[in-house]
């Protein structure tokens, strides 16, 4: 379970989260929605401790991610992160990009962490493209790489930021199904998106973030159904 | 075609000094290398008050002439520090910080052009900033800063040749003692070149070869 309370964050002047309460349940997929700059890829590298936050508290399992005595690199194993571009490790083939956490952070044997990769780059359909250079993958397959590298980490929970909106249309399409396959599948997402379908499809409620606070959450239906706020009409009308 | 009187003891008097310049390059190089990537992580990673000292005499090393660092260095640990240091120590010692200054900036150059996402992917997989360093930052920062790293190489190759007022005889040294003896000058000169060439070459195809290697990645 993910418990975010009361959490503020400023990057100097500038307050970019205020206030956000969210608690995210095992098994539960929640996606955000907003307008640029709206504090949506902040709260998601507050999540795994990349940014400290200024007040309030994230807890993952119970467990204080902003805490001084949480040891954050061990934390981040059960917390998979997918960007929305610069993800691959560019000098290092498509396996090994997948193997090498589980091997420098879990410590398993190289063949041990090759038959973890080798599972979970078929499972997202890179099967044939172990030896290959992550410059030679189209951005699509580059996200899907991204994607089976953290799930090789067998985390609990996935953030996901905009990972298709720096990709050419017809590739969004094979990386939104592979999130769907994952939600299917029961892992824990909070996903940032632009692509209201998916999240009207995926999400077990929809989270509207306006200027660094939370207008709105609730189911898909109810969320894009009958919005409340008139930020959010206004957001979903100019997003159709 | 033409006579000389360069005889065969002058030419190995001339790879004598060729060797003195391969190894006084080579102990900077490889030193300044080492201090050059710790200054440039340094400069990267502490803030702007830590890194300032730091910044200021590489600075320095960077601005002054190198041939005016090797007359006061040696001035310096001659007569204030009173030590006996042989002139092929000080020359090694000023030139590896000379070129580790230039190299640290090098370094800096290429850790700032690793995108920040690629490194928060890796910290965000669970790896230290250690792991981070050496398994992603270093690796591609090297191949970011290679063709400047050679450049630096082979320009400290060339003034290395400084070294001589050290009283280090190294290849151009070497050349000018036997100008004076033979008056020839101008042959002997081309042939210095041409060692310098030879040591250049094999540095320059590496590197090339390295870049060439890593692009098809
Ligand atoms: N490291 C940083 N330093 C300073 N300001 C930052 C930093 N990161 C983000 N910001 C600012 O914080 C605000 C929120 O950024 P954030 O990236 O969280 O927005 P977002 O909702 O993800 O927007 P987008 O949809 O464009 O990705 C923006 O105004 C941004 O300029
Ligand atoms: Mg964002």
């Amino acid at each position: 379970m993910i418990e975010i309370e009361k959490v503020r964050k400023s990057f100097g002047q500038l307050e970019v989260l205020k206030g956000i309460d969210l608690t995210v349940k095992n098994g539960e997929v929640v996606t955000i929605i907003g307008g640029s700059g709206s504090g949506k890829s902040t709260l998601l590298t507050c999540i795994n401790g990349l940014e400290p936050i200024d007040s309030g508290s994230i807890k993952v399992d119970g467990q204080d991610v902003h805490d001084k005595r949480t040891n954050l690199n061990k934390l981040r194993e059960k917390i998979g992160i997918v960007f929305q571009q610069w993800n691959a490790f560019p000098h290092l083939t498509v396996l090994e990009n997948v193997t090498l956490a589980p091997r420098k952070v879990l410590k398993m044997s190289k063949a041990e962490a090759e038959e973890i990769a080798v599972r979970q780059l078929r499972h997202v359909g890179l099967g044939e493209k172990l030896s290959t250079y992550p410059g030679r993958l189209s951005g699509g397959q580059q996200q899907r790489m991204a994607i089976a590298r953290a799930l090789a980490m067998s985390p609990e929970y996935m953030l996901f930021d905009e990972v298709t909106s720096a990709l050419d249309p017809q590739l969004v399409g094979e990386v939104l199904d592979t999130l769907r396959m994952l939600a299917s599948e029961g892992m824990t997402m909070i996903c940032v998106t632009h692509e209201m379908k998916f999240a009207r499809e995926v999400s077990d409620r929809v989270a509207f973030f306006h200027k660094g606070v939370m207008a709105e959450i609730a189911p898909p239906e109810e969320l894009f159904g009958a919005p409340k706020t008139a930020e959010l009409q206004q957001f979903l009308a100019a997003t159709h | 075609m033409f006579n000389t009187s360069l005889g065969i003891d002058d030419l190995i008097f001339l790879a004598q000094g060729a060797g003195m310049t391969i190894l006084v390059t080579a102990i900077a190089v490889a030193i300044g290398t080492v201090l050059g990537i710790a200054f440039g992580i340094f400069r990267y990673q502490a803030g702007p008050v830590l890194a300032a000292p730091v910044t200021f005499v590489l600075d320095l090393f960077r601005s002054i002439p190198l041939l005016i660092q090797l007359v006061l260095a040696n001035a310096f640990i001659g007569t204030v520090l009173r030590l006996k240091m042989s002139g092929f120590t000080v020359a090694c010692a000023v030139l590896s910080l000379y070129t580790a200054a230039y190299c640290a900036e090098i370094v800096r150059g290429g850790i700032q052009a690793v995108p920040s996402n690629t490194r928060r992917a890796a910290r965000s997989l669970g790896m230290s900033w250690f792991q981070d360093m050496t398994h992603i930052v270093l690796p591609l920062a090297t191949r970011i800063a290679l063709p400047s790293w050679i450049g630096l190489a082979l320009g400290v190759m060339k003034d290395s040749a400084l070294v001589y007022v050290v009283q280090v005889t190294e290849l151009l040294k070497s050349t000018q003692i036997l100008i004076t003896r033979l008056q020839e000058p101008l042959f002997l000169l081309l042939i210095c070149g041409a060692f310098y060439f030879i040591i250049s070459f094999p540095i320059a195809r590496f590197g090339g070869y390295l870049e060439k290697r890593w692009s098809n990645d």
